[in-house]
């Protein structure tokens, strides 16, 4: 919580303009400061956005895991957020949607179609993390060649995406976090609802009905949770990699895998990694930034190369 | 198995329906080729077409030929000859039916190295080289990390994702930071595409081609067969699997990456034209020669394709190779699913 909380000053206070912290916290708070608005039209809603969508990927990686029994699975590595990007890339291209209000409506059909056929292909018994990995990597392919595709037929719909396909958070305004807010929300509610009855399912199926749990709608569940934060933070952001994997594993070290526990510190450090992140972007990139999508990216590739080839992981 | 004997001691093997297989797509790919040799804005037929490259013709018939459609054609017969020799060797050498480039990282490490010389602005010459250096430099990498007492399948897969995903980061970002018109530039090479393509494009893939394909074909491919069924039986057989592993990964990734030099990173030639090889020869172990036909057909149908798909308007190849990988990779992941493979 302090950690977060000194990563929330640091996103409100550093950013492309300079800005001693006295003047941001003026800023903050007197409505008749020069700095009011930029802290409060670009550096706040930034900085909750970051707070939603990490909050939003920690969580979903999280519950991803527990229910595939994949250390490996993230909604960027399984293709989720590709294929929100797809539906996006369509509305964008085809159907002159160009408000993330418009985005996130396609972005979650893109994210459910994607989840189902993910879980569909790679979710069930004898599914191993490598080909569900395997399987989410296919469909990455897939998607991003559509995206590309695209982007080439459409000069505008190339101006606007690219910038958005990286994953960022420099789009962020009040409307955005306000329209993928709810989503979000009911995302994360349902996501720790879900926890003590995924806790029973990973006993396997019988174990957890004699505890009384009834499988087939927790998984419904999930996959609805999961398709809601990854399809608004997607819509908000762009496809974001590899927060999903890394949080929960960093996390798992220090609450173990009890999910009760587990899904509430996600929710806390993966918007402190999220936004960590797009400060160190915005501090590296100066006097641009470098995109937040591209900073996690670099840092959680490593750390996802470390997983697979310890052994046990990187069996079929 | 048929063997054929000479009189002079020498002994050729060879499966019928194999050779039926290659002999077929490669008449196909010829067929696609006289077409595409003969349409366009001056329009000719077969038999004049066929009467120009034989030496005929007039001077503007071959102009047209030889200096404008030829090169492209040849390019993309190489390219599509290459890439599914690759991903026949990629999907033999880690096991398994989706282990091709565009999955492994090896086509982004290409496409990283090509937009580096976008964004810093050189001429299409150092693009070219760019991308074979990346596409090497990620297949170092990749078998470095894998590396454990040997280079296994799964892991080598895994690694191959795990910095697949780095690299999409690293383009998206860019392709931020180039001028709108070199970004357009740069996701037409990304996509793949022939457009313009000439001599100076075919020649460098032509020769990795006919250096590199019988080093294969000849010389590993029957240990190829063996280190299918696993590295202790092709060690028991004989088979000197770490040395021949890293020799047929180093081919693949150099016909991949210079292939992406010639055309860019055509997407799903080398995953799909060594599975429709497979299942038309009925083959096991890797199909080569099979492959490379089929691939040199698929590449070369999929741009006639593009070209005519919509009047006026012309698409690069690799939209339409995506849209036909894509959805036989759907399917085949189904299919996967059922057999209980995946």
């Amino acid at each position: 919580m302090a950690l977060l909380a000194v990563i929330v000053v640091l996103s409100i206070a550093v950013g492309a303009k300079a800005m001693p912290l006295a003047d941001v916290w003026s800023g903050l708070l007197h409505r008749d400061a020069t700095e009011y608005a930029v802290v409060h039209r670009m550096r706040l809603p930034r900085t909750l956005l970051g707070l939603l969508a990490g909050a939003a990927l920690g969580v979903a990686g999280a519950v991803m895991q527990a229910l595939t029994r994949n250390p490996l699975a993230d909604p960027g590595l399984l293709g989720i957020n590709a294929g929100a990007s797809a539906a996006v890339a369509t509305a964008a291209a085809f159907l002159g949607v160009t408000a993330v209000g418009g985005y996130v409506w396609f972005a979650l059909l893109g994210a459910a179609a994607v989840t189902a056929l993910v879980y569909a292909v790679g979710g069930g018994r004898g599914a191993t993390p490598a080909r569900l990995a395997l399987a989410g990597a296919a469909l990455n392919a897939t998607l991003y060649s559509y995206v590309s595709a695209v982007m080439l037929l459409d000069t505008a719909s190339l101006e606007r995406l690219r910038f958005w396909t990286v994953g960022s958070l420099a789009s962020a305004d009040s409307a955005t976090v306000t329209r993928v807010l709810p989503f979000i929300l009911v995302g994360l509610l349902v996501a720790l609802g879900a926890a003590r009855p995924l806790n029973a399912l990973a006993l396997g199926d019988d174990a957890a009905r004699a505890l009384g749990a009834r499988p087939a709608l927790i998984r419904a569940a999930v996959i609805v949770a999961v398709t809601l934060l990854c399809g608004a933070a997607t819509a908000a952001c762009g496809p974001i990699v590899f927060v999903g994997l890394l949080v929960p594993h960093l996390v798992r070290a220090l609450t173990g895998p009890d999910l009760r526990w587990l899904l509430p510190y996600c929710a806390v450090l993966a918007p402190a990694l999220l936004l960590g992140a797009d400060v160190l972007g915005r501090v590296l990139g100066r006097p641009g930034e470098l995109q937040v999508g591209m900073v996690t990216a670099v840092l959680g590739g490593p750390l996802f190369l470390w997983l697979v080839t310890r052994r046990r992981v990187a069996q079929p | 198995m048929t063997v054929l004997r000479t009189s002079w001691g020498l002994s050729l093997r060879f499966r019928p329906r194999a050779l039926g297989v290659g002999v077929g797509a490669a008449l196909l790919a010829a067929g696609f080729g006289l077409v595409a040799l003969g349409s366009g804005d001056y329009p000719m037929g077969p038999a004049d077409v066929l009467r120009t490259l034989t030496g005929g013709g007039s001077v503007a018939e071959q102009f047209i030929v030889f200096d404008l459609r030829l090169p492209r054609l040849v390019t993309a017969l190489l390219v599509g000859a290459s890439l599914a020799l690759a991903g026949t060797v990629f999907q033999s050498l880690v096991r398994n039916p989706l282990g091709s480039p565009d999955i492994l990282g090896f086509t982004q490490g290409a496409s990283t190295g090509a937009l580096v010389v976008v964004v810093l602005g050189g001429s299409s010459l150092a693009l070219a080289g760019a991308a074979v250096v990346g596409g090497l430099g990620t297949g170092l990498v990749i078998y470095a990390l894998a590396w454990r007492r040997g280079v296994h399948g799964f892991r080598l897969i895994l690694v191959g994702i795990g910095v697949a995903a780095i690299l999409t980061g690293v383009n998206g970002y860019l392709l931020t930071r180039a001028p709108l018109m070199d970004a357009a530039r740069a996701v037409l090479w990304l996509t793949g595409s022939l457009d313009g393509r000439g001599w100076a494009n075919a020649g460098p893939l032509l020769a990795v081609l006919v250096v590199l394909a019988p080093l294969v074909l000849v010389g590993c491919a029957p240990a190829l067969r063996m280190m299918e069924l696993g590295d202790d039986a092709a060690s028991a057989l004989g088979v000197p699997v770490r040395r021949l592993r890293l020799v047929l990964l180093a081919a693949a990734v150099l016909l991949v990456s210079f292939a992406a030099a010639a055309a860019g990173p055509v997407s799903f030639v080398a995953l799909v034209a060594p599975h429709v090889a497979k299942r038309l020869t009925r083959a096991p172990g890797p199909n080569l020669l099979p492959s490379m036909a089929v691939g040199a057909a698929l590449l070369v149908g999929a741009d006639l394709v593009a070209q005519r798909a919509f009047a006026g308007h012309q698409l690069p190849v690799g939209v339409v190779t995506g849209v036909i990988g894509g959805s036989y990779l759907v399917w085949l992941l189904a299919m996967e699913r059922r057999a209980g493979r995946l």
